[in-house]
């Protein structure tokens, strides 16, 4: 009936065919293969930011306070302005973009990880162990996130790492309770008791047959999350328990560049940009990534190829 | 020829897609009379629910598009009239009863208000549309009526589901009943009652009924006329029974010869080791007893159907034995060892020897595997089979073995039709080269056509492999051609077993002669001569 599509000849392998089809996919879809760009470039510039433009970005220039952008008068460093202090705007969002990233992809990340581990454990496993970890994530859930980190990040003292561990905490819970909602659901399938019945230990039942289809809700929670966290980080270091100056993160840079929006917009506007712009990457490539790897959709980024030629 | 209730004549409808247009119906023409049954007899995607769907102004269009044709009811052309006219007539003058009768009452209200609003709607006085309510569940066979008017869908049985509907529709006297498969979704017993409902209200009321079915059972038993339609297009036309005895067109002769039921009935296998024995399974939840005592023995290369209708515990035994379910008492022995006991270990190895297909082969096959991997995961799991090129052979060979091909194994179960996705389901059964199948009613949910085709393979794989089957099964007629003997549940107890042919000629149990009688023969004389004998006080 429906099965249009051309078929593979079967001695090829299959692993080595999806590798290239992938990149392949990514150049179909244009608002995904901008998004991976963009993503890339802030990889970079976390990466290489601040071993290149390091002291650039800290370096005083009381002449050039609150610089208007475009001008480059002062050098190609001052394009998007400079700040308060007359250090340049540009170097400093780059550098910027490596504490920012740290703090907000491991918070997610560990989040994620330890999140979707305990989900799977409560919605296979059996009501004790269930009622366990759920009351555990009401007990999370109970506190007000901001007055956690408070406590402690003041015990523990501020430190990327110290920050990571904090969001990571208060975020657990949602990732937790979205996988044991859909573990419970899915477990009933019956593809799922057709491999029990078949034999399947319940690491291969979670881990096959499970995980692959909650990851796509959870990875697209974990995207929404990613901006969550930046906001959330540049809270707890307004209230100066966060990274410190002159550490900078983005959030920093915009609860810094706040007092002076009605005089000197660009000092919030740029790091509030780099922000968006890295959510909203994120959010169309986990969009392409959810129809990439459902076999039913992925027509949607095959067919278009062979219809333009 | 303007005198019938409602004649279609030339209708085509085309379907928008986003792998191009598809003609769905092509042409088509009928026409049913006041007071006549006209039956739409055809397999899924045969077009038949389509030109429904055009009359009750059901088409979604745009992706829908009627590229010619009319429909004409009372002398007016349905499709040249305003949606506020259709309105009127839709309900009041032709109303429509659905396959699956929950997914179309609404479960906030009660039924009550759910009947009364039809009437309220098209202009009744509440008192009055209250009064008419009482009337209509009564006669439908509601029983308590006063306090049903109170009670939510979710409260009633699927039969009785279906006569809410049947009583909603009829809430505005209709001239015309369309029904959509009303009883596929039904036990044969409740199918039977609501058939005969359907006739009785017919007689009284004089309407014009069409029933679209894929059931040759259900056409011999209640149609006038036939149409037959295969790929959008009409086939064939005429009386139930000279299409039964004197098909012409190749579909229809295929469509009659798939028919189940009419081939010779095995007999009993002669004596073999005893593959598995149970002894007086039982399983609760709750309150409810869903397994009493159930105990049976198969032998190897023996087939066992067991029949009942939903709810009677047939899937719960069949997964007791697989240890899906903790059972709660008795014991179930393969091969001298007791299942329901084993060490992990054990039943792991026990577990390469039977295998399970399901109902639905679009639920049991995960959609993120493809079929290769599906195929193959039975010795992922037992660590069977190491080498890639070995195992590339044999997965060819079993799908080969199918009657599917080889380079479907790089493909993914949505890519296929529910017939050859059962197929992948058993390719992969047979993968583990088990000794027992068990089979949750394995092609229910497929087409006659096919379902012959998937029964015929199971049987070649029987002969050539000697498995054996438990083979789960509403149906009476797949358990007759297939079976060496019969298990007959009902409430979980098991009220019958014996051979199939003692079973069939010789039931003794009443339960077992009452779904014997309620099971509708696709010949129009046998169908009518039970309706007789039926009507007959016996």
């Amino acid at each position: 009936m429906a099965n249009i599509q051309a078929s593979a000849p079967m001695t090829e392998a299959p692993g080595r065919e999806r590798l290239l089809a992938l990149p392949r996919m990514l150049w179909r879809d244009k608002f995904a293969f901008a998004s991976a760009v963009v993503l890339l470039v802030v990889l970079l510039c976390a990466i290489f930011g601040p071993a290149l433009l390091g002291d650039v970005a800290s370096s005083q220039n009381l002449r050039g306070r609150n610089s208007p952008p475009f001008d480059l008068a002062r050098g190609w460093l001052y394009v998007l302005g400079g700040d308060s202090l007359g250090r340049p705007m540009l170097a400093r969002v780059i550098v910027a973009a490596r504490n920012t990233m740290m703090v907000a992809a491991g918070a997610v990340a560990s989040a994620l990880l330890v999140g979707t581990a305990l989900g799977l454990i409560a919605g296979y496993r059996g009501k004790n162990t269930s009622q366990v970890i759920m009351r555990l994530g009401d007990v999370i859930m109970s506190f007000p996130s901001l007055l956690i980190a408070v406590v402690v990040l003041y015990i523990l003292g501020s430190s990327v790492a110290n920050m990571i561990l904090v969001l990571a905490i208060t975020r657990v819970p949602i990732y937790m309770r979205t996988t044991r909602a859909e573990v419970m659901e899915i477990r009933e399938r019956m593809f799922v008791q057709a491999a029990i019945a078949m034999g399947a230990s319940p690491g291969r039942v979670i881990l096959r047959h499970i995980l692959p289809v909650v990851a796509p809700t959870l990875i697209t929670i974990a995207t929404l999350d990613f901006a969550f966290v930046m906001l959330a980080e540049s809270a707890l270091s307004f209230l100066g328990i966060g990274i410190q100056p002159p550490e900078i993160t983005w959030g920093l840079m915009v609860s810094q560049g706040r007092p002076y929006l009605t005089s000197a917009w660009w000092l919030a506007f740029w790091p509030g940009l780099a922000i968006i712009l890295t959510t909203l990457s994120l959010n169309l490539l986990s969009n392409w990534m959810r129809i990439a790897f459902d076999p039913a959709q992925r027509w949607r980024l095959e067919a278009r190829s062979s219809g333009n030629g | 020829m303007a005198d019938y209730l409602l004649s279609v004549r030339n209708l085509s409808v085309r379907f928008h897609t986003a792998r191009g247009a598809v003609d769905a119906v092509r042409s088509v023409s009928w026409h049913v009379d006041r007071g006549e049954t006209l039956a739409i007899l055809g397999e899924s995607g045969s077009g038949k629910s389509v030109s429904a769907s055009a009359i009750m102004n059901l088409l979604d269009i745009p992706p829908a598009e009627i590229v010619s044709g009319e429909i004409l009811f009372g002398g007016q052309d349905l499709l040249k009239l305003s949606r506020e006219e259709r309105r009127r007539i839709n309900g009041k003058r032709i109303a429509m009863i659905f396959q699956d009768p929950l997914g179309h009452l609404n479960p906030v209200y009660p039924v009550g208000w759910q009947i009364a609003e039809i009437m309220t709607a098209h202009g009744s006085k509440p008192e009055d549309a209250r009064r008419r309510c009482l009337e209509l569940l009564t006669r439908v066979g509601i029983p308590d009526v006063d306090n049903a008017l109170r009670k939510y869908p979710h409260q009633f049985s699927g039969g009785q589901r279906q006569r809410l509907m049947i009583a909603m529709a009829l809430a505005l006297k209709p001239d015309l009943l369309i029904a959509d498969e009303p009883t596929t979704a039904l036990d044969v017993t409740i199918q039977a009652e609501v058939l005969s409902l359907l006739r009785e209200l017919q007689a009284e009321t004089g309407m014009g009924l069409v029933l679209i079915t894929h059931d040759l059972g259900v056409v011999a038993d209640i149609a006038d006329r036939v149409v037959v339609m295969n790929h959008g297009e009409i086939v064939e036309e005429g009386s139930p029974r000279d299409i039964y005895h004197n098909p012409k067109h190749a579909y229809t002769k295929k469509l009659i010869a798939a028919a189940p039921g009419k081939g010779e009935i095995p007999a009993g296998e002669p004596e073999a080791d005893v593959l598995l024995d149970v002894r007086s399974l039982s399983k609760g939840y709750g309150d409810f007893t869903a397994l009493k005592e159930a105990s049976f023995t198969l032998r190897r290369g023996q087939t066992i159907a067991i029949v009942g209708e939903s709810g009677s515990g047939k899937s719960t035994l069949a997964r007791s034995i697989l240890r899906l379910e903790p059972a709660d008492s008795g014991e179930a022995r393969w091969k001298g060892r007791d299942l329901l006991k084993m060490p992990p270990r054990e039943l792991l190895a026990a577990r390469r020897q039977m295998h399970m297909i399901f109902q639905d082969p679009t639920q049991s096959l995960n959609p993120r595997m493809s079929v290769y991997q599906i195929i193959s995961e039975g010795w992922d799991i037992h660590g069977l089979m190491p080498d890639r090129a070995a195992r590339r052979d044999r997965v060819t060979e079993l799908l080969v073995q199918v009657g599917l091909s080889p380079e479907h194994a790089l493909r993914y179960p949505h890519q296929f039709s529910g017939g050859q996705r059962q197929r992948i389901a058993i390719a992969r059964a047979l993968a583990l080269e088990p000794e027992l199948i068990i089979c949750d009613e394995a092609v229910s949910a497929l087409d006659v056509s096919i379902q012959a085709q998937v029964i015929t393979l199971l049987g070649r794989l029987r002969e050539e492999l000697g498995i054996s089957f438990l083979f789960i099964a509403h149906d009476l007629g797949v358990v007759r051609d297939f079976a060496d003997t019969v298990i007959v549940m009902k409430a979980g107890e098991i009220v019958e077993q014996g051979p199939t042919l003692q079973i069939f000629d010789e039931p003794r149990h009443p339960y077992t002669q009452r779904l014997l009688a309620a099971a509708l023969d696709p010949d129009p004389d046998v169908q009518e001569g039970r309706r007789q004998a039926a009507a007959t006080p016996s």
